[in-house]
């Protein structure tokens, strides 16, 4: 493939693009540059890694990858990567790739859940499925049908998954792992904004004074970014302050002035006292024109909950004279009890006096869903009052041994960063801040600070939420890859909502079920309880990413049901099922992904699949020829009593029959047909495309005959379909062909131009235009629309007869307070456990474990604790210890020295290694409202192994 | 699953037989009265020995040969297989004791096993203790030293995968930070060695994640320069204790060589005009 500069710049949006960034892209370093001379292709891509989205070059030789480097135009990184992205060319060749479908037999070969895994067809794979899906249908209905979806599923993936579920099987059990990294900053985004994803961009680290990171290890998660905090604060040291804020000291501390450690949970706190600091102490601080202008004070239950499971649920049931109940031992039900009373604790109740509470006080929780309503003020204010610096120390120092004086010599440096008149800040943070169960605040809490003070979507100023997977925005958010969500922050429960996806999709009104509440935890315990009697792992390793994972395990291998995984090798999620599928790797196909900044990236397919594998586009679409409008779109009735109509009349009437399957409505329907294979030029020309027209390989397809491809641009078809419902809703996407000619573009893309930071009048065009409209002068217009009219009330509650008042453009600073996790160290299990990453490894490590350099930096989890806990607990570095939870223990060995230093009261084991199941240990709470999984604190013991 | 430990990892169960074999024939090799074939080997290897690795408190490299009896206590303490000993064909003076760190580092037991064992004081004690308490950090089996052609930190990629191995990083291992001028907003991050910290234990060497490690494991002798004691830094007080070793100086050149009488008197005048 040849591109001239020429031809480059004759598309203005990718002129605009690069002019956007300020840079000019040479005509070396074009995408399409090819020396085919010298016997090798350079192509640009994106990272298979992170939510960072560095951009890369491929090098392909002989059809396959041999070489990777940083390209130089790719905005985010300038041909720089991490030690992850350094090794992209080597994630596809393991030795134990996946290489054809897999499913358990016995001596005859028939499938037998007790069978061992032997080697069958693509079609005796999808005939399995199929039987298996509609026995699930026939038992529990469309919520018998789950799927475990991914933040690292391609756009186009993402998009045909969803596509197959909540149309045509009209299931919405398909959650994404997204779902446990990033659920706490949606919600944080919706309930504060109206709208996902976050204001500003990574522009902001050049431009700012001040990086906070809350509860996020940039150093280790997100290398490239934290190396361009670095060269900001290189750039002006005195200037430029970096704080990290953590529950242990790891890399981050290295370049930070300050680093404050805190007790798992007080960041809630910490936040409240920085608002207490600006509205008590610094009133002249408050930026009130910005405030009247654009924001409204907001309130919501605080007896809501952990996110585990009730009582009543039937694995659950019956509860025992022990203590035991249904499938939950004793020592469990300590934990999950809290789920429907909770003590407060002396701890909170300073917290929780405002709304009512003491400490000793049971408060009995119930679901509170997501409602909130609109406060004063005044009572906004009477909420911060106890946050005051002595009460938060006494509540958030988290090292035992740091003296309580100083510990408040930091809160109130802190605090003075933020409140400096002049000084920019961006507040980061990952997984610390989302995965908790009070997630939800805490990420509405960040806001609030930056609000106040008029430091927010501004250049260089705002509280930023860092993704974590490479397209937990791109595709699990945009493309709605969540069980309540549709395209474009739409949502399944919206008549209106599903009534544009209806008519987008070409499929009859009603068709689209409205109960969406199979969330990804939600699925597993649903296989627990026997309704989910089909699951499907897609791009993830959710046998090996969730909390409670021995109860997952034992239900998927013990209970009546089938699971399938696709994957490219062989992890914990693909030993547990019943069927797996070998996946195209991410350069084995066409894709795009979307970063944490709003930037959409795509590239082509760069060499074939090895042996048998197939994209899971493929999978999804070849799955969706074995099922007819009959099939599927008859009626039901679900668990809670509503009626999903019978909508295959209202289908004939469309021009559909009963006997259409839903490959001819959703994939191979006549708007699809439109986008043409065309060889000839760009940007197919010279590019393997194995959905589309089949491949060398002549894989035997799904119907039992060599696949020769659709014929269409199916990942085309599918890409443009979905940017349809964002285009003039503030999501706006340029087309499909423009990405292939630039390194990607920050959503909204209006008039070719794409958005640094959005709601700001003077970068947003959909800001100015709200503005414009509203007639307020301000310089920010929140222009979301979900959540807009709120009633009114007070901290104790809201007052039902109030009249829901528009808070049209507005954002929200919500009062809520601080507390803590439902399970804290007692006298037996007397250690903080909190999991997450490394640098080396990227998640479950079924592609790092397998790059050797990787995997010789470091061949597995330790337990990182500090050497006096080592010494109390009678062990040695390099000891091996148990660490056990209620639900599980694991041997790992103990570190004391090294990159994470956690104080005495907390140990840190990392998950992305199979040997090392941490998931066994960990506590499946959730936050109640994003549903999003706290891996950063349970309760555990130490011992000698 | 947890039960399953990595290969390299630390290993409780009692020697291999495979392991007891080779111990076995190492120490009789050295032990046992020579043969031709293996007396040869012994010269050609005992040049080779001044690039092995020894066990922490090793003595220095040519009194450690004359007391090391090739018994073997050391490498059967060390708990991770580190150790090993000489066999013949290894090309390294039969039966001592030593490490690859590429393969296995020494992972710095702070209770350091190998060292009590050594019957002859080979391995000094004294010289891994500090305050009476056995102390891993002031061993010096080597020095760490990069090449910053291949480190590709130096590149300006985000690796420090070697500062996130080192059991004393921070100290032994240092990041300096420098802009990155090429791309203009990020930041080189590159490992620094510090010899006075450095134990040469190995495990940045065995984490480096190029093809050969562009960080690798010298003996210090080996590795390491020296200035002279007859300039000190007029910027590092600490550099003044170097003074003590200052001896009286007296050069010689090709030129200063002859005394002055005898230049002056020489024939050299006569070729000036």
């Amino acid at each position: 493939m040849s591109l001239s500069r020429r031809e480059f710049l004759k598309s203005s949006a990718a002129a605009s693009a690069a002019a956007a960034v300020g840079m000019s892209v040479p005509a070396e370093l074009e995408a399409a540059a090819v020396s085919a001379e010298s016997g090798w292709r350079w192509d640009k891509a994106a990272c298979r890694f992170c939510g960072t989205g560095c951009g890369i070059m491929m090098a392909t030789k002989n059809g396959k990858i041999v070489a990777v480097k940083g390209d130089p135009a790719a905005p985010v990184n300038r041909g720089l990567n991490c030690i992850k992205g350094y090794f992209n060319a080597k994630i596809m060749y393991g030795a134990d790739r996946l290489t054809q479908p897999l499913l358990r037999v016995d001596a005859n070969g028939k499938f037998d859940k007790h069978g061992k895994f032997a080697p069958v067809s693509w079609k005796r794979a999808f005939d399995e499925m199929e039987s298996h899906i509609k026995y699930a249908l026939k038992k529990s209905g469309p919520e018998g049908v789950g799927v475990f979806a991914s933040g690292q599923y391609t756009v186009m993936e993402g998009y045909a998954a969803q596509k197959m579920m909540k149309a045509g099987f009209r299931s919405n059990a398909i959650d994404p792992n997204a779902r446990h990294c990033m659920a706490s900053a949606v919600v944080g985004f919706y309930q504060t904004f109206g709208i996902d994803e976050p204001a500003g961009c990574y522009d902001d680290i050049e431009l700012t004074d001040t990086v906070v990171s809350w509860g996020s290890n940039m150093a280790e998660m997100h290398p490239i970014l934290w190396s361009r905090v670095t060269d900001r604060k290189l750039s002006d040291p005195d200037r430029v302050k970096v704080v990290n804020i953590s529950t242990y000291r790891h890399r981050t501390s290295d370049l930070a002035d300050m680093e404050i450690i805190f007790t798992p949970s007080s960041d809630l706190a910490i936040w409240n006292y920085v608002a207490h600091e600006i509205v008590y102490n610094h009133p002249e601080a408050i930026d009130w024109d910005f405030l009247k202008k654009n924001i409204v004070f907001a309130a919501s239950p605080v007896n809501m909950g952990y996110g585990m499971r009730r009582k009543g649920e039937k694995s659950l049931t019956p509860v025992r004279p022990d203590g035991s109940a249904g499938k939950y031992s004793a020592k469990e039900m300590e934990t999950i009890n809290h789920e429907m009373v909770h003590r407060v604790s002396e701890a909170e109740a300073p917290a929780l006096e405002p709304y009512g509470y003491k400490a000793g006080d049971d408060m009995v929780n119930k679901p509170a869903g997501l409602k909130h309503w609109e406060i004063t003020f005044e009572e906004y204010k009477k909420f911060l009052a106890p946050y005051t610096v002595d009460y938060v120390a006494e509540v958030a120092k988290g090292d035992p041994d740091e003296d309580i004086e100083e510990f408040k010599k930091k809160l109130k440096y802190l605090a003075s960063l933020y409140i400096e008149k002049g000084r920019k800040v961006v507040s980061f943070w990952t997984m610390g801040m989302n995965q908790h169960t009070r997630g939800t605040w805490v990420n509405t809490l960040s806001y609030n600070v930056h609000f106040m003070l008029n430091k927010q979507a501004l250049p260089g100023s705002g509280a930023f939420s860092l993704t974590g997977q490479p397209s937990a925005c791109g595709t699990a958010r945009e493309v709605g890859t969540f069980c309540h969500r549709l395209p474009a922050d739409m949502m399944v429960k919206s008549p209106k909502h599903r009534k544009i996806t209806e008519k987008g999709w070409h499929i009859p009104y009603g068709t689209l079920n409205p109960v969406g509440n199979q969330h990804i935890m939600k699925i597993h315990r649903d296989i627990e309880d026997g309704v989910v009697k089909f699951a499907w792992v897609n791009v993830c390793n959710a046998y090996q990413d969730s909390a409670s994972a021995k109860h997952w395990v034992k239900a998927a291998r013990t209970m009546d049901n089938f699971i399938v995984t696709s994957d490219g090798y062989p992890g914990i999620s693909a030993m547990v099922s019943d069927l797996v599928l070998p996946s195209a790797m991410i350069y084995e196909k066409w894709g795009a992904y979307g970063n944490a900044e709003r930037r959409t990236q795509h590239w082509r397919q760069q060499v074939l699949p090895v042996g048998h594998a197939m994209s899971d586009t493929w999978q999804w679409v070849e799955l969706s020829k074995r099922f007819t409008v009959n099939d599927l779109w008859g009626p039901y009735t679900l668990r809670n009593g509503k009626k999903l109509a019978d909508v295959r009349a209202a289908a004939e009437k469309m021009g559909y029959s009963k006997d259409t399957t839903m490959f001819e409505i959703l994939y191979a329907n006549e708007r699809a047909k439109k986008y043409k294979i065309d060889m000839d030029s760009f940007p197919q020309k010279g590019y393997d495309n194995s959905e589309c027209n089949g491949d060398s390989r002549n894989v035997v397809g799904s119907d039992g005959k060599v696949f020769k491809g659709y014929g269409f641009m199916i990942h085309q078809y599918l890409f443009e379909e979905y940017a349809s419902f964002g285009r003039g809703h503030g999501h706006d996407l340029a087309d499909f062909v423009t990405y292939h000619k630039v390194r990607g573009l920050k959503w909204p893309v209006v008039d070719g131009k794409e958005t640094q930071w959005r709601f700001n009048v003077k970068y947003d065009p959909y800001a100015a235009k709200a503005a414009a409209k509203n007639g307020r002068g301000s310089t920010h217009a929140f222009y979301g629309t979900l959540a807009k009219a709120l009633k009114q009330g007070t901290l104790m509650g809201m007052d039902k007869k109030s009249k829901k008042k528009s808070l049209k453009d507005k954002a929200k600073i919500f009062a809520r307070p601080y507390m803590q996790p439902p399970e804290i160290p007692d006298a037996e299990y007397d250690t903080w456990l909190c999991t997450g990453r490394v640098l080396e490894h990227w998640h479950s490590g079924t592609m790092t474990m397998r790059v050797p350099e990787l995997y010789r930096a470091v061949p597995e989890a330790l337990c990182y604790m500090h050497p006096q806990t080592a010494k109390d607990k009678g062990l040695k570095q390099g000891d091996l210890c148990w660490v056990e939870s209620r639900r599980g223990k694991v041997k790992a060995h103990v570190e004391t020295r090294g990159r994470n230093r956690p104080p005495r009261s907390l140990v840190f084991v990392p998950w992305f290694d199979e040997k090392v199941f941490i998931n066994k240990v960990c506590l499946d709470a959730t936050c109640p409202q994003s549903k999003q999984t706290d891996y950063k604190k349970c309760a555990v013991k130490i011992y000698k192994a | 699953m947890s039960e399953n430990r990595p290969e390299n990892k630390k290993k409780k169960q009692p020697l291999s037989d495979r392991r007891k074999f080779i111990l076995g024939m190492a120490r009789s090799v050295g032990l046992a009265t020579l043969g031709g074939f293996v007396w040869s080997a012994y010269v050609d290897e005992v040049t080779a020995a001044e690039l092995l690795l020894r066990p922490p408190g090793a003595i220095k490299e040519d009194d450690f040969l004359k007391t090391c009896i090739k018994c073997g206590l050391c490498v059967e303490a060390c708990p991770y297989d580190t150790l090993l000993l000489a066999k013949p064909g290894d090309h390294k003076p039969l039966g001592t004791p030593y490490f690859v760190p590429r393969d296995m580092p020494c992972y710095m037991c702070p209770d350091i096993p190998c060292v009590p064992v050594c019957p002859t004081g080979a391995l000094d004690e004294s010289s891994v203790t500090t305050d009476g308490k056995l102390d891993i950090n002031i061993a010096d089996m080597g020095l760490a030293v990069v090449d910053e052609e291949s480190c590709i930190a130096f590149w300006g990629i985000q690796c420090d995968a070697c500062y996130r191995a080192c059991p004393i990083l921070g100290e032994a291992i240092t990041i300096e930070y420098q802009q990155n001028k090429r791309t203009g907003k990020h930041a080189f991050m590159k490992p620094i060695v510090h010899s006075d910290a450095c134990t040469g234990c190995g495990l940045c060497e065995k984490a480096c994640v190029t093809e050969k490690p562009a960080i690798h494991i010298l003996p210090r002798e080996v590795a390491m320069g020296r200035a002279g004691d007859y300039y000190i830094k007029g910027w590092d007080k600490k550099d003044e204790q170097r003074l003590k070793n200052a001896k009286e100086i007296k050069t010689t050149t090709e030129l200063s060589k002859r005394k002055a009488s005898d230049k002056l008197n020489g024939d050299l005048l006569e070729g000036l005009y």
